[in-house]
């Protein structure tokens, strides 16, 4: 077939453009300003562990909070007729497509010490609570960032579940709970597995929101890239760093697909 | 019960949305402090229209959602075609490569770029300078992926009789695709476009480390705001757009429907003769 040679000009594409600056980032970890090889910015990364661990920690609060927010509207979304099904999704997808620095900047108005919410709390004589620059600050800006991209393959894997099976589950004299755990959730498992990378790997490698809800010492690992990359123009650490942060993230996504075997993997990300 | 979910989704939907309608509020009153409200105005869009910094970081912007995501449709559905005709051994090392985007935090893919630039600059012995060309190539290398993923499916859907009639019928390989293929991966393509222009149109963390002074979009702008405080025009201008990409989602949507619809249709009168 003629139509192989179709997909040539795409891979030469990723080739110089998604595989080659990968390299690059492994040559820039593995040398020092002179082009020389060295480790110590791979060694250096152990300055960064504590910063690691809080990122990492935050990210899997922020993607455990959205596993627990997302799956039960993506199952009413599931559970609707078709038409509002898309209605649905138009507004799950809607705010994605919303510039997320603008939308964060309104969590720092409802949050602030001065904000809407303390002002509100103050009418009726609580306040003002700390709302702000804490981790719960960082971890509420993140599930508020990315819920939607765990509800969205929560619901591509709900809406493929035949309704039959839940019907077949109540005659056979399953109650709610069991319906849950018997039926919706191991069939709706790859979609668990992949709304959790879809929300724990930009939450992990944030940086304007951390900068902006976060307080002085819960800067996140992308501060540390940023800052790297921005202001001291350290790029061989800042690329050691971004590596680390890339094998963090390969491998917990390498872990979690591990749990849903070869499920059509592919098209659970697909809207 | 599922009452209950039903009000725990409208309350999810108003969280999702309360950030989002008070920018639009803060979009009709004066002052740029969202927490306090002053007094409604329409100053903030005459403002914006008269404005000389936005208005040109917005063409940018479009300027480059537009190009990029033409130019990675045009290649994504090519290598969509082209994909689905290889060996699936090949198939699934080349959607490994093509997840790499998608899987890599954006700003690893940034740094990476960034990273590429500086050092094939390094390699040539001369700057290169970041601007329009590298911003360009960044944001062709995220949407590609998005391309290919939703053209592959409706290639998947789509019945293999239909070209081999085509074929049998005296069209050539080409004509076969623009008088067939094309029509039935329509959508896909469709959808493809629209996601990829907007990812491109609000892409900051990618941009923020492969732009160049001379060629800014609008993200970065607002990011570089950090320091002083926002313009309210910001917000207007935030408004417009929030109402221009729902009018374009319900065009999406609607596109939708109609193939939603005409599938089954067509799913239905050829189940009996569908051969596998």
């Amino acid at each position: 077939m003629k139509n192989k040679a179709l997909s040539l000009p795409y891979l030469l594409w990723m080739l110089f453009f998604t595989l080659a600056p990968l390299a690059v980032v492994v040559y820039f970890a593995l040398t020092d300003r002179n082009g020389a090889f060295t480790l110590e910015n791979i060694f250096a990364i152990r300055g960064f562990l504590p910063i690691f661990a809080n990122s990492v920690f935050l990210a899997l609060i922020a993607s455990l909070i959205c596993l627990a927010i997302g799956y039960p509207v993506a199952y009413y979304m599931s559970r609707v007729s078709p038409t509002k099904q898309r209605m649905l999704m138009m507004l799950v997808m809607l705010p994605m497509c919303m510039s997320f620095l603008l939308r964060t900047m309104a969590l720092v108005a409802l949050l602030n010490d001065t904000g809407i919410i303390n002002q509100l709390l103050g009418l009726i004589g609580i306040g003002p609570l700390p709302l702000i620059r804490n981790n719960g600050a960082v971890v509420f800006g993140m599930v508020y960032n990315f819920l939607p991209y765990v509800i969205l393959p929560l619901y591509s894997v709900m809406v493929k579940i035949d309704p039959r099976l839940i019907e077949a589950a109540q005659d056979l004299g399953c109650d709610s709970r069991q319906i849950f755990s018997k039926v919706v959730l191991p069939l709706s498992k790859s979609g668990v597995i992949s709304g959790f990378t879809m929300v724990f790997v930009p939450a992990v490698s944030t940086f304007y929101i951390s900068k902006k809800l976060g307080g002085t010492n819960t800067a996140l690992i992308g501060d540390v890239i940023e800052a790297q990359f921005k202001n001291s123009a350290t790029f061989n650490s800042g690329a050691a760093i971004a590596l680390a942060l890339m094998v963090l993230v390969l491998f917990c996504v390498f872990v979690m697909n591990h749990f849903t075997e070869d499920e059509d993997g592919d098209e659970v990300m697909l809207l | 019960m599922k009452k209950t979910i039903r009000i725990f989704t409208v309350l999810i939907f108003a969280f999702l949305y309360i950030p989002i309608l008070l920018l639009v509020f803060g979009s009709f009153t004066s002052g740029s402090d969202l927490s306090s409200f002053h007094s409604l105005t329409l100053t903030n869009y005459s403002e914006l229209f008269a404005d000389r910094v936005l208005l040109p970081l917005l063409k940018n912007s479009l300027i480059l959602a537009v190009v990029s995501s033409l130019i990675a449709t045009a290649l994504g559905t090519l290598a969509a075609i082209g994909i689905q005709a290889l060996s699936p051994k090949l198939r699934s090392a080349v959607m490994s490569v093509t997840n790499i985007p998608m899987t890599n935090p954006d700003i690893v893919t940034g740094v990476s770029l960034a990273l590429l630039f500086a050092f094939v600059g390094q390699a040539m012995k001369t700057e290169i300078r970041l601007g329009f060309a590298t911003l360009l190539i960044a944001h062709i290398t995220f949407n590609l992926p998005y391309v290919i993923l939703s053209v592959l499916p409706k290639l998947r859907q789509m019945d293999p009789t239909l070209r081999d009639a085509a074929l049998d019928l005296g069209c050539r390989p080409m004509q076969a695709f623009f008088k067939v293929t094309i029509y039935e991966i329509l959508p896909g393509i469709v959808s493809g476009l629209i996601m990829a222009f907007t990812m491109s149109l609000d892409d900051f963390v990618i941009s923020y480390f492969v732009y160049g002074p001379e060629f800014v979009t609008l993200p970065v702008e607002i990011y570089n705001y950090v320091k002083k405080p926002l313009p309210p025009k910001i917000y207007a201008l935030f408004t417009l757009m929030f109402f221009a990409i729902l009018v374009m989602m319900l065009l999406m949507n609607l596109i939708q429907g109609k193939d939603d619809k005409r599938r089954k249709l067509s799913l239905a009168s050829l189940r009996p003769v569908r051969r596998t």
